[in-house]
C-alpha cells in the first residue's frame, strides 16, 4: 500500500505507552491511541456490568415461575441489560475504541482532528455514564432501553429522570467522536490516499460518524422532551395531558434504528479489514462494499416505522416502512457476498481474527435474514414484542457487532499493546463464543414464533424446555466472554513481544512500530496503490 | 392448546394458516442462504487454506456482473416477500363488514371486555368460533398490547385513542391471551385466555352472567345522565349537531378539515369537543373529561353509533354536515 518505510534509524523503544509514565500523562492525553485504550477501559467496566444483569435474567427464566428475582426486580435487570449494553457499550465500542486507536493509523495522520475534542468526548461519555449506571444501580429504572411513553413519564416510580439524562449526556460523546471522525477523514489522509483507496474501515467508520451526527440530537431531544414531561408534566407524550404516545415511539426510533447501523456499520468495517488479511487477497467489489455502508447509513434512517407495525399506525404509513426496510437489505447482502467472494483464490489462514470474522459472517447472515421476517408486515405482527425480536437484535448486536469487536480486537491487539496473546486460546474462545451464543439465541428465534412475549420473567410452563437450553448456552457464552479477557490481561504482562506488522497485512497502521510511537509515524507515508494489495508478499518487518 | 410443549404454534384462525405459509417460506429461503454462505465459505476455506507449496496468486478486486447478480436477484425475492406479508397484511387489518364488536380495555395489569349483550370479563374473551371479531381496544393507563398468538395477531391498547384489531377463530378450544407491550410490574401476569366456543354454546354464554344491561342500554342511560340529549336532540335547530346515522360518515369541521366521524373522532368529541366543532354550530360544548369511565365511554359510543337515520344506507346527503335532517334515533343492531 505504501513506500516502503524504513524503521531502523528509529529507538523502536519509546511509544506512545512509555513515552510518558503517570496517571495525569493519562487523563490528561491528547493522543487518540492513549484515550482509545481509556475508552476501552471504561467500555469493559460496563459490558462486565451488562453481562453480569444478562446471566441474572437467564438465571431467573431457568423456571417459568421467575422465582430467582422479583417482578420489579426483573424489569430492572432487563432494563438496565438495555441501557448499559446499548448506550454504554456497543455505541461506543469499535468507533470509540477502535476506531480512536486506528483511523488516524490507518490514514497516515498523527492524530485526530481535534485531539482536545477526543479526550473532552471520554470525559463526556464517562459523567454521563456513571450518572446512568448510578441510577441502574441505585433503585433502578423499570421502564426497558426503549423508556416508552406514557409509562415512562407518568407511571413508571423508578429513577427514569437521571438514567435518561445519563444516556442524553453520552449521546454529546458520540457527536463529538463523529464530528473528529468526518474531520479528519477529509482533511487528515495521508499523500495519496485518495477516498477510493480508504481502508473499508475508514469508510465505515465515515458512514457511522453520518448517523452519530444526524441521529444523536434526535435521540437527546426526544430524552429531553420525555424528561420535561415527566418532571413538570408538560403534556407532550402522554394523552391525559394532551399528548400523544406514539409521537414518542417515532422521534425514538428515529435515533435508535440507525442506532442498530452505529453498532453493526463499524463491525463490517471491521471484517473488510480481516478478511482481506487473512486471505491474502484484494477485496471483491470495492466500491461495492464502500457505497453499501453509506447505503445503509442513509436508507437506515427511513425505516424506523418498522417498530410501529401493531402500535396503531396508520396501514399505509406500515407499508411504506416495510417496503424501505427491505431496501436495507441489500446492501447488507451485498457485503456478505463480496467477503466470501473475497476469500476465493486467496491464501486463507485461520488464525484468531479471522475465527472471529467467519463467526460473525456466520451470525450476521442469520441475523439479517430473520430481519425479513420482521420487515414483512403479516408475520411482524406475530413476531413483534415477542422472543423471535430478542433473538433477531441479539444476532446482529451481538453475534454481529461484539463478534467484530472482539475480532478488532485480537486484530490490532499487538499494534496497540505491542504484545501477543496466546493464539490457540484465543481460537477456542472464539469458537466457544460462537457455539454459546447460538446455543443462547437459536432457542429464541423458536421461543418468539411459539409466541412467548420479551419482557416476560413468568411464563408458561410450555416453554420452559427452550428457556433451559438458552440459560445453558448463555453460560457457556459467558466463559468464551471470560477467556478473552483473562489472556488478554495475561499478555499486557507476559505476552511476547509482537513485531511491527505482525499478521503480514498491508494496512498503513502496520508500517509504524507496534505500539506506535506517539506521533504514529516518523515520516508520512506517501501512498501509491489501492488498498489491500497483497500481490507483493509483504515482509514483515522486526523492529525489537 | 395452553400448556403443552411444541415445536409450533397451535393454528386457531382463519389468518394463522397464511401467516404460517410466509413464515415457513421465509424460513426456507433463510436456510437456503444461509447453508449456501456457510458451504462456499468453509470451501473456500479449506481449497484455499494458507500453504507454503502454493504460491499465492491474489485475485479479488471484484466482478461486476457478479454484483449485479447478487443486487439483483436479492432484490427481486425481497420485493416478493414485501408484496406477500403486504397482502396478508391488509386481510388482517380490514375487518369483514358483518364482524361482531367486542370492547376491550387494557390497565395495569388485566383485560377488560364487554359485549354489546352486556356481558362483560375480565382477563378472558369468549368468542364464537367460525365467525369474525372485531375489537376495539383502548387503555386506561399506559400501552398495553393485546397478542393471541394462535390466531397471530396482535395489537396495541394506546391510551387516548382506539385501535382494532380483527380475528375469525376457525377452532374451539382455549389459547394463550398476553400483554405483548412492556407495561410495569405485573406485565407478565397480564394475561389470561381467548375462549372459542361452539356459537350455539356462545348464545348461551353470553345470555348468562351477571345481569347487567346490554351495552346500548347502559350507553343510552349515560346519554341520558350526561344531559347529551339536551342539544344532540335528532331535530333540526338543536344546539349541538344531530347525532342519528352519523358514524362512519364526514364531518365537516369548523376549522375547515374534513373528518371521518370514527371511533376515534368521537371519542375526541365527547372528551375535548372544542377540537373537534362541526361546521355551523357554536364551540359551546362543555368536555367530558374525567367524567366517563373508558368502559361507560364506549358504552355511550356503542349507543351513539347505533343511532340510525332511515336512509342511513346510502344516504351520502346524511353525511353529518350537522345540516341533515331530522331522524329519529332508531336501535340499530351495530353499525
Amino acid at each position: 500500500m505504501t513506500e516502503t518505510v524504513v524503521f531502523e534509524a528509529r529507538d523502536a523503544e519509546v511509544n506512545y505507552l512509555n513515552a510518558d509514565y503517570g496517571v495525569r500523562s493519562w487523563l490528561f492525553t491528547k493522543d487518540h491511541k492513549r484515550i482509545g485504550l481509556l475508552y476501552l477501559a471504561s467500555i469493559t467496566v460496563f459490558f462486565g456490568l451488562g453481562g453480569l444483569a444478562a446471566l441474572m435474567i437467564r438465571l431467573d427464566l431457568l423456571t417459568p415461575a421467575g422465582d430467582l428475582v422479583g417482578d420489579d426486580t426483573y424489569n430492572k435487570l432487563f432494563t438496565m441489560h438495555g441501557v448499559v449494553m446499548i448506550f454504554l457499550f456497543l455505541i461506543p465500542s469499535i468507533p470509540a475504541v477502535i476506531g480512536n486507536f486506528v483511523l488516524p493509523l490507518m490514514i497516515g495522520a498523527r492524530d485526530l482532528a481535534f485531539p482536545r475534542l477526543n479526550l473532552a468526548s471520554w470525559y463526556i461519555f464517562n459523567i454521563g455514564a456513571l450518572f446512568a449506571a448510578w441510577a441502574l444501580l441505585a433503585g433502578g429504572i423499570d421502564t426497558g432501553w426503549t423508556f416508552y411513553t406514557p409509562y415512562s413519564t407518568m407511571s413508571s416510580n423508578s429513577n427514569v429522570l437521571s438514567g435518561a439524562f445519563g444516556a442524553f449526556v453520552t449521546g454529546f460523546a458520540s457527536i463529538l467522536t463523529g464530528v473528529n471522525f468526518i474531520a479528519t477523514i477529509h482533511r487528515m489522509r495521508a499523500p495519496g490516499l485518495t477516498w477510493g483507496r480508504l481502508p473499508l474501515f475508514v469508510w465505515a467508520m465515515y458512514a457511522t460518524s453520518i448517523i452519530f451526527i444526524l441521529g444523536t440530537p434526535v435521540i437527546a431531544i426526544t430524552l429531553l422532551l420525555m424528561m420535561v414531561e415527566r418532571a413538570f408534566h408538560i403534556g407532550l407524550f402522554d394523552p391525559a395531558l394532551g399528548g400523544d404516545p406514539i409521537l414518542f415511539q417515532h422521534l425514538f426510533w428515529f435515533y435508535s434504528h440507525p442506532a442498530v447501523y452505529i453498532m453493526i456499520l463499524p463491525s463490517m468495517g471491521v471484517i473488510s479489514e480481516i478478511i482481506t488479511c487473512f486471505s491474502r487477497n484484494r477485496i471483491f467489489g470495492y466500491s461495492f462494499i464502500a457505497a453499501s455502508s453509506i447505503a445503509i447509513a442513509l436508507i437506515g434512517f427511513l425505516v424506523w416505522g418498522h417498530h410501529m407495525f401493531v402500535s396503531g399506525q396508520s396501514a399505509n404509513a406500515s407499508l411504506i416502512f416495510s417496503l424501505l426496510s427491505f431496501f436495507v437489505a441489500i446492501p447488507s447482502g451485498i457485503k456478505v457476498f463480496n467477503w466470501t467472494a473475497t476469500l476465493y483464490r486467496g491464501s486463507v489462514s485461520l488464525q484468531a481474527p479471522m475465527v472471529y470474522a467467519l463467526g460473525f459472517i456466520g451470525l450476521f447472515t442469520i441475523g439479517g435474514l430473520t430481519g425479513l421476517f420482521l420487515s414483512t408486515l403479516a408475520t411482524d405482527v406475530h413476531l413483534h414484542d415477542t422472543y423471535f425480536v430478542v433473538a433477531h437484535f441479539h444476532y446482529i448486536m451481538v453475534g454481529g457487532a461484539l463478534m467484530g469487536y472482539l475480532g478488532a480486537i485480537h486484530f490490532w491487539w499487538p499494534k496497540m499493546t505491542g504484545r501477543l496473546y496466546n493464539e490457540t486460546l484465543a481460537r477456542i474462545a472464539a469458537i466457544i463464543v460462537f457455539l454459546g451464543f447460538n446455543l443462547t439465541f437459536f432457542p429464541q428465534f423458536v421461543l418468539g414464533f411459539l409466541g412467548m412475549p420479551r419482557r416476560y420473567h413468568v411464563y408458561p410452563d410450555e416453554f420452559q424446555v427452550l428457556n433451559v437450553f438458552s440459560t445453558a448456552g448463555a453460560s457457556i457464552l459467558g466463559i468464551g466472554y471470560l477467556l478473552p479477557v483473562l489472556y488478554l490481561l495475561w499478555s499486557m504482562r507476559y505476552g511476547p513481544k509482537s513485531e511491527a506488522n505482525h499478521w503480514g497485512a498491508v494496512g498503513l497502521e502496520w508500517q509504524t512500530s507496534s505500539p506506535p510511537p506517539t506521533e504514529n509515524f516518523d515520516h508520512t507515508p506517501v501512498v501509491t496503490s489501492e488498498p489491500y494489495d497483497y500481490s507483493e508478499p509483504v515482509e514483515v518487518k522486526r523492529v525489537a | 392448546m395452553i400448556g403443552r410443549f411444541s415445536l409450533l404454534p397451535e393454528q386457531a384462525s382463519t389468518v394463522a394458516g397464511q401467516v404460517d405459509t410466509l413464515y415457513f417460506f421465509l424460513v426456507a429461503l433463510s436456510a437456503f442462504f444461509s447453508v449456501l454462505i456457510a458451504f462456499v465459505l468453509f470451501a473456500f476455506v479449506i481449497r484455499y487454506r494458507r500453504s507454503r507449496a502454493r504460491k499465492v496468486v491474489p485475485t479479488g478486486g471484484g466482478f461486476l456482473a457478479l454484483e449485479l447478480t447478487w443486487t439483483v436477484i436479492p432484490f427481486i425475492l425481497v420485493m416478493i416477500i414485501f408484496g406477500w406479508g403486504a397482502r396478508v397484511f391488509v386481510t388482517m387489518r380490514t375487518p369483514p363488514d358483518d364482524a361482531m364488536q367486542v370492547y376491550v380495555v387494557g390497565k395495569q395489569w388485566m383485560w377488560k371486555a364487554q359485549h354489546i349483550e352486556g356481558r362483560r370479563e375480565i382477563n378472558e374473551l369468549h368468542v364464537p368460533v367460525g365467525r369474525p371479531v372485531r375489537l376495539l381496544l383502548t387503555s386506561e393507563d399506559v400501552i398495553h398490547s393485546f397478542y393471541v398468538p394462535a390466531f397471530r395477531v396482535k395489537q396495541d391498547a394506546v391510551p387516548g385513542r382506539y385501535t382494532s384489531m380483527w380475528f375469525e377463530a376457525d377452532k374451539v378450544g382455549e389459547y394463550h391471551l398476553f400483554c405483548a407491550e412492556f407495561c410495569g410490574t405485573a406485565h407478565a401476569r397480564m394475561i389470561g385466555r381467548i375462549v372459542v366456543m361452539e356459537p350455539a354454546e356462545f348464545q348461551n354464554w353470553l345470555s348468562g352472567g351477571s345481569g347487567s344491561g346490554d351495552m346500548l342500554a347502559e350507553g343510552e342511560k349515560l346519554f341520558e345522565q350526561l344531559g347529551c340529549r339536551s342539544c344532540h336532540q335528532a331535530e333540526t335547530g338543536s344546539r349541538g349537531p344531530t347525532l342519528a346515522g352519523l358514524f362512519n360518515k364526514q364531518v365537516q369541521l369548523a376549522d375547515g378539515r374534513t373528518v371521518v366521524a370514527d371511533d376515534t373522532y368521537l371519542r375526541e368529541a365527547i372528551l375535548n369537543p372544542q377540537a373537534a366543532v362541526v361546521a355551523g354550530y357554536q364551540p359551546i360544548m362543555p368536555t367530558f373529561k374525567g367524567q366517563v369511565s373508558e368502559e361507560s365511554l364506549l358504552q355511550l359510543l356503542a349507543y351513539i353509533k347505533s343511532l340510525q337515520g332511515p336512509k342511513a344506507a346510502g344516504a351520502d346527503a346524511a353525511a353529518g354536515s350537522g345540516k341533515a335532517h331530522a331522524m329519529l334515533p332508531v336501535h340499530g343492531g351495530q353499525s
